[in-house]
């Protein structure tokens, strides 16, 4: 029973900090452009696509993670000079529409490329067997993902809370106009958070490819997942992102794990069969409810 | 955005069309398209789906992202009915219509409490909560959704041939139709239209504005799950996908195209979105694609909707 909670505790640490890759990037596109971006998901999908088809081809993991990171980034741009660019000063209803159609063209143009089967992305072989620590055993190349996550959030701590393009980035999403009027150049700082989200983007999709299926429509399911996460952590806020995503990621994956479990011990069988996996699908939703409901702003809200 | 004006065209041009669908069932059998009238009926369904998102998002001015969940349970109620030995559907479609209404009225009472971005948000969560119940709930099929045993009996005559559904969903689509332009102009939807123009004015008037918003939200749930309810004898499946949060997309993207606010809009957006992807769809299977292009060049090009590109916005 501990194996089983600490496994499942480091399980759901891992899904936290891969959603907070997906949600730092959105949070900041919404807090300080207030758009909404429906095809961020794509993003992840798309690179998790290029890093398992640069993986294939350099028949190395990490150099195939990195060019794919790269590629996404790339990808970022040219969507935001293109496309994003035309839709900040639109309505929500506008920017839905047109991210909604991103998708669309993003799901259609991979499935043409890559076909509609999954594709395989392999971790490092090196990485490939369980690590015993003390008794204890956890697969290695989940452990790599966690030391990746901190790592990154450690690193985005430090630009966002200590540098100066992080001040900028902050000021921006608690009042643009203001931020604008001091001189700085809202438009090009957006342009460099929109890419280096989508850089995270596919940091996420080619770090959990070997874990998932890299498959069309992987993106939507995890969207809402990362909306719900800055919903809880507060709209345009980098520290709201990670304690958000920490809470989504560790009730989510114990949720599962443990809640059919705990009403078995505690309800009829039947009854506890039916209502545990629901419950522990809706878990998180619930909390997202009563987060909005007690604390409409979030836990960390960006704008006082 | 200005209060709805019925375009001065509007009634006879409706007329027409009406009876021109009136005819077209056997139109299409004498030249052999039965087929046609299957697809013809979806048209009508997600007309009146589109529609009652129509009533919420353009004249209420809530922008709900959790409509599918109005729609999938209309469905369900329908499958549940139709088990449970209730196939008549005098009395079925308006218990699927209470269901989702009822469903709407409590996820409004907590969703009208927050503004903006958040109502999004939590309307989108109640979607889902809803989702992941139906895939759940195995007693109802779980993730394979709960088939018909047939279809439902209109007043004692049966539904069962394609032409007899499509009669009974265009009634439905021109009544609903009527109501909602009756309702735009009646007191209720000046009240609901002012509220979306400058709710603190109208607040400030005495007007109950978080009960006059929750009404229709959830008549416009009650609508959709009209619609789920006939898309169900259709299809003969109440599936857990139409509660996904992808079909919420598609209504909003229906509304949005149609002209958000027309009467008409829902109308014209569900009758341009379901025949480019049937038209799009026999050039090419990549078709998601040009209806993705085609979509963007709307929002860059006619950011009021196609409706917008005819009518007038009135006032």
């Amino acid at each position: 029973m501990t194996q089983l909670i600490l496994e499942q505790a480091l399980n759901g640490l891992q899904f936290g900090l891969m959603l907070f890759l997906l949600a730092a990037g959105l949070t900041l596109v919404f807090g300080i452009m207030d758009c909404i971006n429906l095809a961020h998901g794509s993003l992840y999908m798309v690179g998790a696509y290029f890093v398992a088809a640069a993986a294939q081809a350099a028949d190395s993991f990490w150099i195939g993670l990195a060019v794919g990171v790269a590629g996404a980034a790339l990808l970022g741009l040219l969507l935001e000079l293109s496309l994003f660019r035309r839709l900040y000063r639109r309505d929500h209803l506008a920017q839905v529409l047109a991210t909604f159609a991103l998708i669309l063209i993003a799901n259609e143009t991979v499935r043409m490329i890559w076909g509609a089967q999954p594709v395989m992305l392999n971790a490092p072989d090196a990485l490939a067997g369980p690590l015993e620590i003390a008794g204890f055993s956890y697969p290695a190349y989940r452990l790599v993902i966690i030391a990746f996550g901190l790592a990154v959030a450690g690193l985005l701590y430090l630009l966002v809370a200590r540098s100066r393009v992080g001040m900028w980035v902050r000021a921006g999403a608690a009042n643009r106009e203001m931020t604008e009027a001091l001189g700085i150049d809202v438009q090009r700082l957006f342009t460099a958070v929109f890419v280096f989200g989508a850089a995270l983007c596919a940091l996420a999709g080619g770090l959990l490819g070997p874990l998932l299926a890299v498959q069309v429509g992987m993106g939507e399911s995890v969207l809402i997942l990362a909306f719900v996460v800055i919903i809880i952590g507060g709209i345009g806020s980098v520290r709201g992102a990670l304690v958000g995503s920490l809470i989504v990621g560790t009730a989510d994956t114990l949720g599962r794990a443990l809640l059919p479990t705990l009403l078995r011990a505690t309800l009829p069988a039947d009854t506890a069969s039916m209502l545990g996996p629901a419950l522990a699908s809706i878990l998180i939703y619930l909390l997202m409810a009563a987060i909005l409901f007690f604390r409409p702003q979030g836990l960390f809200p960006a704008r006082a | 955005m200005a209060f709805y004006q019925p375009a001065r065209y509007q009634k006879p041009v409706a007329g027409a069309l009406l009876l021109a669908l009136l005819a077209l069932p056997p139109a299409l059998a004498a030249l052999g398209h039965e087929f046609y009238i299957g697809f013809a009926t979806r048209l009508l369904i997600f007309a009146l789906a589109a529609s009652s998102l129509n009533l919420v998002l353009g004249f209420g001015g809530m922008f709900s992202l959790g409509h599918a969940a109005f729609f999938g349970a209309g469905a369900y109620a329908a499958a549940i009915c139709m088990r449970a030995g209730i196939s008549e559907a005098l009395l079925a479609l308006p218990l699927a219509m209470l269901v989702a209404g009822a469903l709407a009225l409590l996820v409004g009472a907590i969703s009208l409490r927050t503004r903006g971005v958040y109502f999004i948000m939590i309307t989108l969560a109640f979607a889902q909560m809803a989702y992941y119940l139906f895939i759940s709930a195995r007693a109802w099929g779980g993730d394979d959704g709960l088939p018909l045993p047939g279809r439902m009996t209109l007043a004692g005559l049966s539904l069962g041939s394609d032409s007899a559904l499509f009669y009974a969903a265009l009634g439905c689509l021109a009544l609903a139709v009527v109501f909602l332009g009756r309702l735009a102009g009646a007191r209720f939807g000046r009240t609901i239209q002012a509220i979306r123009e400058n709710e603190t004015r109208m607040e400030a008037l005495g007007y109950p504005v978080f009960r006059y918003r929750l009404v229709c939200f959830a008549l416009g749930g009650a609508l959709a799950g009209l619609a789920g309810a006939l898309l169900a004898n259709l299809t003969g499946l109440a599936s857990p996908n139409l509660l996904q949060w992808t079909q919420s997309g598609t209504l909003l993207v229906m509304v949005i195209i149609g002209g958000v606010g027309y009467l008409y809009g829902g109308v014209v957006g569900a009758v341009v979105l379901l025949s480019l992807e049937e038209v799009l769809s026999g050039f090419t299977q990549h078709w998601p694609i040009g209806l993705g292009l085609l979509l963007l060049a709307i929002v860059l090009f006619a950011p009021r909707g196609v409706a917008a590109l005819f009518g007038k916005a009135g006032g």
